[in-house]
């Protein structure tokens, strides 16, 4: 015991258990401290909803896409990359504003999606879950890294597109950006919601997810179905990639890795498969980010989301609409 | 049967002695240099990776993609016993595995729950916030990482994967192994058949982890310096493909691939960007043209069977 004593410096064992102890109480109590007026709070919820909405968006595809043909796009966060790059050379290589530069990055992102479907995932229908997410993690790593190899690593600097002005609201500061962000958002939504709704391909869509076998009975090309669906989502993602360059100012081959992840959380915390679940389920996750990061613990920020992943995934797997279907033997 | 069972077992423990000293005599006849020697010890290490992550996807069939948060907790638990704490190296690799252990436990209970493609973004999940968690504890050195002396040697390298893959294969053809591979199978049929499913598969994660915890600590002592950054979802995934690659099911495939892979990507050290290129479209067109992986769930020994059986007949 005496030899133990003299091999276990005790006094440093302590002094870092007090100093965690020490912090951890420091900032429980700066918690409690650092009082956040009325205003604060708006202003942190405006910025967290025009994040959100640029999650929203991306987890509008992942849960398109899942609920479609039950996979786990990962390579989607890469089409966001590729609409925020493209977007970029709109802007700055062809000197075009900001709405003709996202039309164009919807359009190629577009474009990619259904490469993507049609040359890797339409094989893989019939083989095994665990198949296809590896080739989806692979399709996703290849198109990173051969980004990477035949344009370099660097970041970008995105141009001011928008006139960045600050309106005072009531006391709260918030950027033209984020309203113009915010906005364009919302129509995207608005007229994702009338193509599932009320168009014949959103009609194939639905039906194609509620019983492939079936649809395909009843006459529906699910092929196309499944690629305008990729389409469609991809074309979303691509959106949000140009309002991620405009919102951050800085876009690099690795920036989809992140948000796309993060986006898939929201997919799940809204109800995988479920269109308005992926628009609350992005709308919750930017406000909860913004709001850790606001309190002084941005280093957290993207646990937080994991944090919540878990917790839904425990809690209730099916997502905040999602309802409870029983698995069949 | 049983005969078989215990002339494969030390003929295994006569070919890793002969392996183990070849390697030992040329390293100090001065045939291979340093250089030489490291690339084996990184390969005993990706080994026991590619071995641990095998018994959880192999043969429980539970899709982890987290592997390296468990190999992230053996890092940095051993490297703090050891620098920290100054106690000696192999008791540092032990608590490193029994932490890391613990942890694949409090993980694996809540997340084990959930099936396919659930649990594999839950084990991302947990694995990113194990990591975050390191970046930020600034007693480890936050994102700046932690130095650590070099302690790792082939000797300590080689036993550690010796006792790996003598676990891993006892504990796969026991009866334990045995209803894991039967969760693999049909979870709902072993259930039927009174198999206690979730007892086993948070006993094969825990064992996993385990291992990984292992090899975290000689990852730890073997580079000098350990960062969260190298911990991250490429490092799981890179574990990944030695599964996937080798054959999901197939521990030889496994050996096989962390070899293969481990040399390749020592070659191309310099062009990061191309080996991980390769490394993907490997993956992409494996997934495509031969999705059970190289060997599928046979093993390399099985290959010589067949053969005797035929020269027999």
């Amino acid at each position: 015991m005496k030899l133990a004593c003299q091999l276990l410096p005790y006094e440093e064992i302590f002094s870092i258990a007090f100093s965690l102890a020490v912090t951890l109480y420091l900032k429980l109590f700066g918690l409690f401290e650092e009082e956040w007026g009325f205003m604060d709070w708006i202003q942190q919820l405006v910025n967290g909803i025009s994040l959100g909405s640029i999650y929203a968006l991306i987890a509008l595809g992942y849960t398109m896409v899942y609920g479609i043909i039950k996979l786990i796009n990962f390579a989607h966060g890469e089409v966001f990359m590729i609409g925020a790059f493209v977007g970029f050379y709109a802007i700055a290589g062809w000197g075009l504003g900001f709405f003709p530069a996202l039309i164009i990055a919807m359009a190629v992102c577009a474009g990619m999606g259904m490469l993507i479907e049609r040359v890797a995932y339409r094989r893989l229908r019939g083989s095994t879950r665990i198949a296809a997410l590896i080739t989806a993690i692979g399709i996703s790593l290849f198109i990173q890294y051969l980004f990477i190899y035949f344009r370099g690593a660097q970041p970008e600097a995105y141009p001011e597109v928008i006139s960045n002005q600050t309106y005072n609201i009531l006391g709260a500061q918030i950027s033209s950006q984020s309203l113009m962000i915010l906005g364009t958002s919302i129509v995207l939504m608005i007229v994702l919601q009338f193509i599932v709704h009320k168009t014949k391909i959103g009609k194939a869509m639905r039906a194609v997810s509620h019983d492939m076998d079936a649809a395909r009975l009843m006459g529906i090309n699910v092929n196309t179905t499944i690629s305008a669906t990729f389409a469609i989502g991809s074309s979303l993602a691509g959106a949000a990639g140009v309002f991620f360059g405009v919102y951050y100012t800085k876009i690099e081959p690795l920036m989809g890795v992140i948000p796309g992840l993060k986006a898939f959380v929201a997919a799940v915390l809204g109800g995988i498969g479920i269109i308005p679940g992926a628009m609350v389920g992005g709308l919750v996750l930017g406000v909860v980010e913004t709001v850790v990061s606001g309190l002084g613990y941005s280093l957290w920020r993207d646990a937080a989301a994991f944090v919540i992943l878990i917790l839904i995934l425990l809690f209730k797997p099916s997502g905040i609409f999602g309802k409870n279907a029983r698995e069949k033997v | 049967m049983n005969t078989k069972k215990i002339k494969g077992f030390w003929l295994f423990v006569i070919l890793s002695i002969i392996v183990y000293f070849a390697v030992q005599m040329a390293a100090n006849t001065g045939m291979i240099n340093n250089y030489h020697v490291n690339t084996l010890v990184y390969i005993c290490i990706n080994i026991i990776l590619a071995v641990s992550l095998h018994l959880v996807i192999g043969i429980t069939g539970q899709f982890s993609i987290g592997h390296a948060g468990f190999l992230a907790v053996g890092a940095y638990i051993s490297a703090i016993v050891t620098m920290k704490l100054s106690l000696p190296f192999p008791i540092a690799l032990i608590i490193g595995g029994i932490v890391a252990a613990l942890t694949g436990l409090i993980v694996g209970i809540p997340s084990l729950r959930l099936r396919g493609d659930y649990l594999a973004i839950a084990t991302l999940g947990f694995a990113e916030i194990i990591r975050i968690i390191f970046l930020n504890i600034d007693a480890v050195g936050g994102a700046a990482g932690m130095q650590v002396t070099k302690m790792t040697t082939w000797t300590s390298a080689f036993i550690c994967l010796f006792i790996t893959v003598l676990v891993i294969v006892n504990f796969t053809n026991s009866r334990h192994g045995r209803a894991c591979i039967s969760i693999r199978e049909n979870e709902i049929a072993a259930d039927a058949m009174g198999i206690n499913t979730t007892y086993y598969k948070v006993a094969a994660f825990a064992i996993g982890s385990f291992f990984a915890g292992i090899a975290g600590g000689l990852y730890a002592h073997n580079f000098y310096i350990i960062q969260p950054v190298q911990f991250g979802f490429l490092k799981s995934f890179d574990i990944l493909i030695f599964v996937v690659l080798g054959g999901l099911g197939s521990l030889s495939g496994a050996v096989i691939s962390a070899i293969l892979l481990t040399i390749i990507s020592t070659f191309l050290q310099s062009y990061p960007e191309t080996r991980m290129i390769i490394y993907s479209a490997v993956l992409i067109l494996v997934m495509l043209y031969r999705p059970q992986g190289l060997l599928g769930t046979k093993e390399i020994t099985d290959l010589f069977k067949r053969k005797s059986v035929k020269g027999g007949s």
